[in-house]
């Protein structure tokens, strides 16, 4: 595996920026450019570099979709968030001419994880092959409903592409084009399954929407066996953990400090943050990267592990 | 034995001194110890301070602890204050929130002038530099 690239980074519901948050971006950007050379564009780069994440550019608002760079020619995406329609874009444009496979991994089937298949531009091109794989058994029906009468004006009948569904039995590794996946049942409601993707001595593990049960020690455990010694962890932070085991409890996320804690028990080595709360705009994001990287800094073992706050467009090297 | 609970009472409010790490090793341990201190300070309606300047670390795991004590104090309307913290376990409540959900004092002073003025005025009579 070669990387990983976010195309929607958002829980529950996307969002977007409001004309005014474009305006405060822009006011801070000016107020940090007062009295700096501006004559070049390396002065006009300088001056963007040195502000916050928050400040110049964005988290972003699309949900959950994130692409898995194997290195081979088809291609790997985990869930159907509202992130889809941007990937699918891209990966048309990329088309020449013969058929593309998409190996699609669900997490589960709740609306901010499917919300993109209707708008999924390579589902629509003949010769093209999707195939969805999922463990919940009403796998094919939800993504069918999603599109009857009167949600949506098309059903599945407009697809052009070879569509197929695919049981993956939690715990068993699956070995699909080259890359070896496995998946583990997680706490959410309704059930949700978490990915572990091994190959060429890579892994990365996608396990979003995810409830942590603090008093169970053997959940802990089961985690951390299968986070073991991944080179990135995407991790549902949605919540603080005050919220996460308190008013949202049995609300199905989990928080930036229980993912620091099962990735330094799993000796993980990067940490992403991911399924942001919708409610939360760039800068209180950015305020939970720098907390979460100082908590991991103050509670580092042996092993430092780096920490990332996905957001829309965000490359990963592996 | 990661962690250790030294107690004593002061008027109407106990104050707990618990030391060492709270974590997913030692949480259980703490819960047992610390079970016992909320059913018998919401017997008596009184307080329940817990003084964390031994506490080293807490993980997410012991923080739930507080968490289920805090609820349990809460319901029976007995206060419950920690007090303080060293400077990685006050960053690790204000990280995890828990800041804003227990009441949190920097000296056991302010803690006992919370609980009552009796358990304040024997507190300082006491002298406020005793050992537990």
């Amino acid at each position: 595996m070669k990387g990983v690239r976010f195309w929607g980074t958002r829980g529950s519901l996307p969002v977007a920026l409001t004309a005014r948050d474009v305006r405060e971006k822009l006011l801070g950007a000016l107020r940090a450019a007062r009295g700096r050379p501006l004559t070049s564009e390396s002065d006009l780069e300088s001056v963007l570099a040195s502000l916050p994440f928050a400040a110049a550019a964005t988290y972003g608002g699309h949900s959950s979709c994130v692409q898995i760079d194997t290195g081979g020619p088809e291609f790997f995406i985990c869930d159907m968030g509202s992130g889809l329609r941007p990937f699918g874009q891209a990966a048309t444009a990329q088309r020449d001419g013969i058929g593309q496979t998409f190996h699609i991994f669900m997490s589960h089937l709740h609306w901010d994880h499917i919300m993109g298949l209707p708008f999924f531009v390579p589902a629509f091109i003949p010769g093209n092959r999707v195939v969805i794989y999922g463990s919940h058994q009403e796998l094919e029906a939800a993504l069918r409903r999603q599109q009857d009468k009167p949600s949506f004006p098309v059903d599945f009948s407009i697809f052009g592409a070879k569509l197929e569904f695919v049981h993956l039995k939690p715990g068993r590794t699956r070995e699909i084009a080259g890359v070896a996946v496995t998946s583990m049942l997680q706490r959410h409601a309704g059930d949700s399954y978490g990915y572990r993707f091994e190959s060429q001595g890579k892994v990365v593990i996608y396990s979003t929407d995810s409830e942590h049960p603090l008093a169970q020690a053997e959940h802990a455990e089961r985690f951390v066996r299968f986070f073991q010694d991944a080179d990135l962890v995407i991790f549902d932070a949605m919540y603080s953990l005050a919220d996460a085991i308190s008013v949202k409890a049995d609300w199905g996320h989990s928080s930036n400090i229980v993912g620091v804690e099962l990735c330094q028990m799993a000796r993980a080595r990067h940490l992403c943050l991911f399924h942001h709360e919708p409610v939360f705009d760039d800068d209180a994001i950015d305020a939970v990267l720098a907390e979460t990287r100082r908590l991991e800094e103050i509670t580092r073992g042996e092993t430092p592990l780096h920490v990332s706050a996905a957001y829309d467009g965000m490359e990963i090297a592996l | 034995m990661h962690l250790q609970i030294a107690t004593r009472q002061v008027a109407d409010a106990t104050i707990a001194t618990p030391a060492g790490r709270i974590d997913h090793r030692s949480a259980a341990e703490f819960e047992a110890a610390l079970t016992p201190l909320v059913e018998a300070a919401v017997a008596a309606r009184g307080a329940l301070v817990l003084d964390f300047s031994g506490i080293e670390y807490i993980s997410s795991v012991g923080l739930r602890v507080l968490m289920i004590a805090a609820k349990k104090m809460r319901e029976r309307e007995a206060p419950l204050l920690v007090t303080a913290l060293r400077s990685v376990v006050a960053e690790i409540f204000a990280i995890s929130r828990f800041d804003r959900i227990l009441t949190v004092t920097a000296t056991l002073d302010e803690a006992m002038a919370l609980c009552s003025a009796a358990a304040l005025a024997q507190y300082r009579s006491a002298g406020s530099s005793a050992a537990p």
